[in-house]
């Protein structure tokens, strides 16, 4: 009898103490996994891209050629196109992001908040390859005939502007697809800034009403500031998407392998490159592993602008 | 600035506090309206595309659309591509779940402020915003070159998609169960795998159950990874081991197409699928989560 009660509880501990060590052992071992998908994916694309590296060197990065009948690859095109188109969608996006934001966090009535707010997530839910379809078949042709000709007309003449605002207006070019990735993006933009913009402690902002502030001035001398950082660290977040986009900027570039500031002209992006050509090129050969470099290289690039946003944004550190 | 102001501007130059009151106001005014602009165009995008979809890709839907394969002329239907993506959204979500699901109870559970966790944090973190073609080169690379494109490869990528989506959903609804149920258990002689499994999992369900339809919502749309992948089928092929087709494909194929009957059924397709899309999307926030 006392044998007994003496064994069991020694069983049932030493086989909770198996489960939990299995158990431990799974969560752990899928933990591993993840740090072992991302240096998978870095050394697979680096082993992918060595012979374009060892072919061109370091001059591939700043070779403006992509000349698949002399075999001769640079990746300064696409990673021009890639920066430019990223940018000027960013621009486009943040002032509107911060409006819905600010509209979000203090001008809407209460009830008002919960369907505006799901709508412009939804925005974000919407497939990248939808956004290019519309581009293509709706807002390049809109382009086309009213925005291109009458900004061409406008600007024509005004130094600097008549340079980045360039005829004919073909309605595909880089502007349109900054214009679509911009649409992409302004939903992450918004969601981090409302987020953000939530955290200010109410007493601040209450006291900044107190002496007589207007909405405006509040968000200006309190929210912003207290903010500034998560900020930009939510739009870092929109540029490392806007970077990677494939589907939406592939169908509205125009795909021209040149360097321009001309904002309505063609151009090319290292995924709408890559989406592309891969169909064409050949196991083994060397257009498919400069197709691969650019990948390489876009996820550095991507990395980078990423790893940033999440340090500003200080991720939930473990307590 | 608002000290001087009432120190002295009132009783010596009361018209200059007021301009200077009626220009803050009036910059605040401004300011809001355009905020509210901002705001309207946001919503004018969603509008707009969706209003586009049902435009032109309603008159396309018929039963040929779910019984027919894809073809050009009148007769084409899209019943290979919606299988494919049924098929290949179900592998992606099968492997992706129980993986990010282990990392999600190893981040919130296991790894409390050690170096591993915050690293893994970090990563999956970066792999949640990870251009999605390169996911789609990696597979490539590892899975398809030399062997052919297919539709297990296609499942794997998304996989890799799913992963952190569900890893992020999952570590922040157990850190929102309350340590006293966690006691409960342990006090209650529960192992802590028994805990985790049998407390914890069930009262973050609603949480977790969110995370995977935002997750099968977004890969169902995804394009990029599947291009090099499982590269797409003009033909029914529900066999795992060769190329297959999917909606996002199809109309990736079709759009640009002169024939008009094709474009026509790439309405149809991103129809389809941005509905499906966004009713997942409706479902997991207004459905499971009534709480916030």
């Amino acid at each position: 009898m006392s044998q007994s009660t003496a064994v069991a509880p020694r069983r049932a501990r030493s086989s909770a103490t198996t489960g939990d060590a299995i158990f431990a052992f799974l969560a752990k071992s899928a933990g591993v996994l993840v740090l072992v998908l991302l240096g998978a994916i870095i050394v697979s694309l680096f082993i992918g891209a060595l012979p374009a590296f060892r072919a061109f060197g370091f001059g591939f990065l700043w070779n403006v050629d992509w000349d698949p009948n002399q075999a001769i690859f640079g990746a300064a095109v696409p990673i021009y196109g890639t920066i430019l188109t990223s940018v000027v969608a960013i621009v486009i996006a943040v002032p509107i992001a911060f409006g819905i934001a600010f509209y979000l966090t203090e001008l809407a009535p209460n009830w008002f908040r919960r369907p505006v707010g799901t709508a412009v997530e939804l925005l974000a839910a919407v497939p990248s390859i939808i956004y290019g379809m519309w581009g293509l078949l709706v807002i390049a042709p809109f382009m086309a005939t009213y925005i291109q000709p009458a900004v061409i007309d406008t600007f024509d003449g005004i130094p600097l502007l008549d340079v980045l605002f360039q005829g004919p207006a073909r309605g595909k070019g880089v502007f349109t697809a900054a214009l679509i990735l911009a649409v992409m993006i302004i939903p992450f933009i918004a969601a981090t800034m409302r987020d953000v913009f939530m955290t200010v402690p109410p007493v601040y902002k209450e006291s900044a009403y107190g002496v007589g502030c207007t909405t405006w001035e509040v968000m200006r001398s309190i929210v912003i500031p207290y903010t500034r950082v998560s900020v930009v660290g939510g739009i870092m977040l929109a540029l490392g998407r806007a970077l990677g986009e494939t589907m939406a900027v592939t169908f509205v570039i125009g795909n021209a392998n040149r360097i321009s500031p001309n904002l309505f002209g063609s151009g090319a992006t290292i995924a709408s490159l890559v989406a592309l050509n891969f169909g064409e090129a050949q196991q083994g050969s060397l257009l498919l592993s400069s197709l691969l470099a650019i990948g390489f290289i876009l996820f550095v690039i991507s990395f980078i602008v990423l790893a940033i946003s999440r340090t500003l944004l200080k991720p939930r550190a473990a307590k | 600035m608002s000290a001087t102001l009432t120190a002295s501007a009132p009783s010596r130059n009361q018209s200059v506090a007021n301009n200077l009151s009626r220009a803050r106001h009036r910059t605040n005014t401004i300011v809001k309206g355009l905020c509210i602009l901002a705001t309207v165009i946001g919503l004018m995008f969603l509008g707009t595309i969706l209003f586009t979809l049902i435009d032109l890709g309603f008159g396309g839907l018929s039963t040929k659309v779910f019984t027919n394969i894809t073809r050009s002329g009148p007769d084409g239907g899209l019943a290979n591509a919606i299988v494919g993506t049924l098929i290949q959204t179900a592998l992606g979500t099968a492997i992706g779940t129980p993986i990010g699901l282990m990392v999600g109870t190893y981040l919130s559970e296991y790894s409390a402020g050690s170096r591993l966790g915050n690293a893994v944090r970090f990563v999956s973190d970066v792999l949640l915003s990870a251009p999605s073609i390169l996911i789609g080169l990696f597979v490539y690379q590892i899975l398809v070159a030399g062997r052919g494109y297919t539709g297990i490869a296609g499942g794997v990528a998304l996989a890799i998609i799913v992963i952190p989506i569900v890893v992020r959903t999952t570590e922040d609804m157990l850190r929102l169960i309350p340590t006293a149920l966690r006691e409960a258990a342990v006090a209650l002689g529960a192992p802590k795998w028994k805990s985790i499994v049998q407390v914890c999992y069930p009262a973050a369900l609603d949480g977790i159950a969110t995370g995977v339809l935002l997750a099968i919502a977004r890969v169902a749309g995804e394009t990029a990874p599947l291009l090099f992948t499982s590269f797409g089928n003009s033909y029914m092929s529900t066999d795992l081991g060769s190329a297959m087709a999917s909606l996002p494909l199809a109309i990736y194929q079709f759009a640009g197409q002169p024939d008009a009957d094709l474009v026509q059924l790439a309405w149809v397709g991103a129809l389809l699928i941005t509905f499906g899309v966004l009713a997942l999307n409706i479902v997991a926030r207004v459905v499971l989560r009534p709480r916030s």
